[in-house]
């Protein structure tokens, strides 16, 4: 094992400011719910080496990470769905202009 | 059987669920038929209540159930029925929704929300409430967006969608964290690993608590909640602002109570502060409102501050002051939207002037307005009065006497914005004064649910001591 676990942990980090960054610099609607999966993606990455550098023999790690990525998949199958439905109304998926209901 | 009997109420409501969608396809026809699924809705909600009831009941003992994921005990139980009860209120509030009584896949994302809220309720082990949250959410997502046709039901379900998966990350991400940092994700295992301050251990809690703090709506996660209440349906709004948030407390009760132990301590004077922001900016901003489904946001903030505090108390009357506090707040504001529902359908307006002279147009609704009113500023003998009395006084009780001293005085600004919403009503005139000729019919559905909802709020105001009793059960259970 040459690797240590800290190295997946910042990169895992990294991912995470990557796509909390992206959340709440992207205008785009449809970045960012792609943002969002970045911070999923990142989730993922701890997850996963922690099982691997941990106990390997304790699975909850590993089934963590495979309901994560297949509550994200059912997540982003709504948000596509939301989004569409805003974009037939108002042509539009730039969020600063989905704004009829402010204060 | 034995084994099944945790998790009664879920199955139930999922067999439930599979028989709406059984059901859609024979209705399809008869048109005339389609309010067959509310009342079908509802009565298989009460259902599952009753049978749980009945059957389902934990023992003294907690124990665990499927591998430690869920933990069979008297809050989780106590939290599930108020759910079931109140998700069958909503059902009979939807019939009246002219976009969503005709579809079966409202009650079924309904009575999957609904099921989500239990799990979160019960779960033991963070994999599961995982999953509780999410099951909750994505289904409310929809149901927030449902009406399609409608430019602010879409852009609610859009806003909830991305602030609620941006939160979820973040909580999920402590919870990745939680789990590497102990190896184990069963709830009541991890205590011993956060029993004492260290850094860490506080950045793991502050994810946790942004992820819970959108649920709850607590300051400065609240920004939300008046966007989706005003956009989306009614009745969901109504849903959304208790039931799920309900769930949210039953999950940060759970956390704070077995997980961040050291936080009950060290903690306390944050979640202080974030009490008084909450209640604070909740009650600041709703004076300022002019529509009804915004300004029932924003106070709807502030409960969720007010509720807080007897988190804060934490230990003896704390916990169960919470618990008494959310059911008392469930049935009130779940009465308060749908008294709003049918006023936004007679007069598809929510704005103030919609209200005047409501009291001469449906004296039933006038009177069930004023209950709804006055328990949510705390009046006697509502249900609303004894939550806050009991939280002010477990607040008191466990030293914190400045921040019962700010729950009154934010009591007393929620006072004026309440009394003005009944002064549009009862002293207001309609514009050329014909209230007769505008009548605000209630229908069938709505004024069960209606009638139920007020009859829920003078028994908790005036017989308190059995509830309360229960309250404190069902937090005792918690440990």
């Amino acid at each position: 094992m040459s690797i240590p676990l800290s190295w997946y942990l910042i990169l895992s980090a990294g991912l995470f400011g990557v796509g909390l960054y992206g959340v709440l610099a992207r205008k785009n609607a449809i970045a960012i719910l792609l943002s969002v999966e970045l911070m999923l993606n990142a989730v993922n990455i701890n997850l996963v080496a922690f099982w691997r550098y941990l106990d390997p023999a304790q699975m909850a790690g590993q089934a963590f990470a495979i309901i994560v990525f297949a509550v994200a998949a059912a997540e982003v199958a709504v948000g596509l769905a939301l989004i569409i439905s805003v974009y037939r109304r108002r042509k539009t998926v730039v969020a600063d202009d989905i704004d009829l209901m402010k204060w | 059987m034995i084994v099944l009997l945790p998790i009664l109420p879920e199955i139930l409501l999922l067999a439930l669920g599979v028989l709406i969608l059984i059901l859609d396809p024979f209705l399809k026809k008869d048109e005339a038929r389609r309010p067959f699924l509310g009342w079908f809705t509802a009565v298989g909600l009460l259902a599952a209540l009753t049978v749980s009831l009945l059957l389902a009941r934990p023992a003294d003992d907690p124990a665990f159930a499927f591998g430690g994921m869920v933990r069979f005990d008297w809050l989780g139980f106590v939290f599930k029925m108020f759910f079931l009860f109140a998700a069958a209120v909503t059902a009979l509030f939807f019939m009246d929704e002219e976009k969503l009584n005709r579809r079966a896949e409202a009650y079924l994302l309904l009575v999957a929300a609904a099921l989500g809220m239990c799990l979160m309720a019960s779960a033991a082990d963070l994999v599961m409430l995982y999953l509780a949250i999410e099951t909750t959410s994505i289904p409310l997502y929809i149901l927030a967006g449902f009406l399609r046709q409608d430019d602010k039901s879409t852009e609610a379900g859009f806003k909830y969608l991305l602030f609620g998966a941006l939160t979820s990350a973040v909580l999920l991400y402590g919870f990745s964290l939680i789990y590497g940092l102990t190896g184990k994700t069963g709830l009541y295992e991890l205590g011993v690993y956060f029993n004492n301050f260290n850094l860490i251990a506080m950045g793991i809690t502050f994810l946790v608590l942004a992820g819970l703090a959108f649920k709850v709506s607590l300051f400065p996660f609240h920004f939300w909640a008046p966007d989706v209440y005003e956009g989306a349906p009614t009745p969901v709004a109504g849903f959304l602002s208790t039931v799920s948030k309900a769930a949210g407390f039953a999950v940060l009760a759970r956390l704070f109570a077995v997980v961040f132990v050291w936080v009950s301590d060290d903690w306390s004077l944050i979640l202080a502060i974030l009490a008084t922001l909450t209640m604070t900016v909740g009650n600041l901003i709703a004076l300022a409102q002019k529509n009804i489904k915004r300004l029932l946001a924003y106070s709807s903030i502030a409960h969720a501050g007010y509720a807080l505090v007897g988190v804060v108390a934490f230990y003896g009357l704390g916990l169960p002051s919470v618990v008494f506090y959310l059911i008392a707040y469930v049935l009130t504001n779940l009465l308060a939207f749908g008294i709003v529902a049918v006023v936004g359908r007679v007069t598809g307006s929510d704005e103030f002037p919609a209200y005047y002279g409501l009291s001469r147009r449906s004296a039933g609704l006038g009177l069930a307005a004023l209950v709804a009113f006055l328990s949510l500023s705390g009046m006697p003998p509502f249900a609303g009065f004894v939550a806050k009395v009991f939280v002010f006084v477990a607040a008191v009780e466990s030293g914190w006497v400045w921040l019962a001293i700010v729950g009154v005085l934010n009591s007393i600004v929620g006072l004026y914005y309440y009394l003005n919403v009944l002064k549009y009503m009862y002293l207001y005139r309609m514009e050329n004064q014909d209230e007769d000729q505008h009548p605000v019919p209630v229908s069938r559905p709505v004024a069960v649910a209606l009638i139920v909802l007020v009859a829920g709020i003078l028994l908790l105001g005036t017989l308190f001591g059995p509830w309360f009793g229960l309250a404190t059960y069902a937090a005792a259970a918690l440990f």
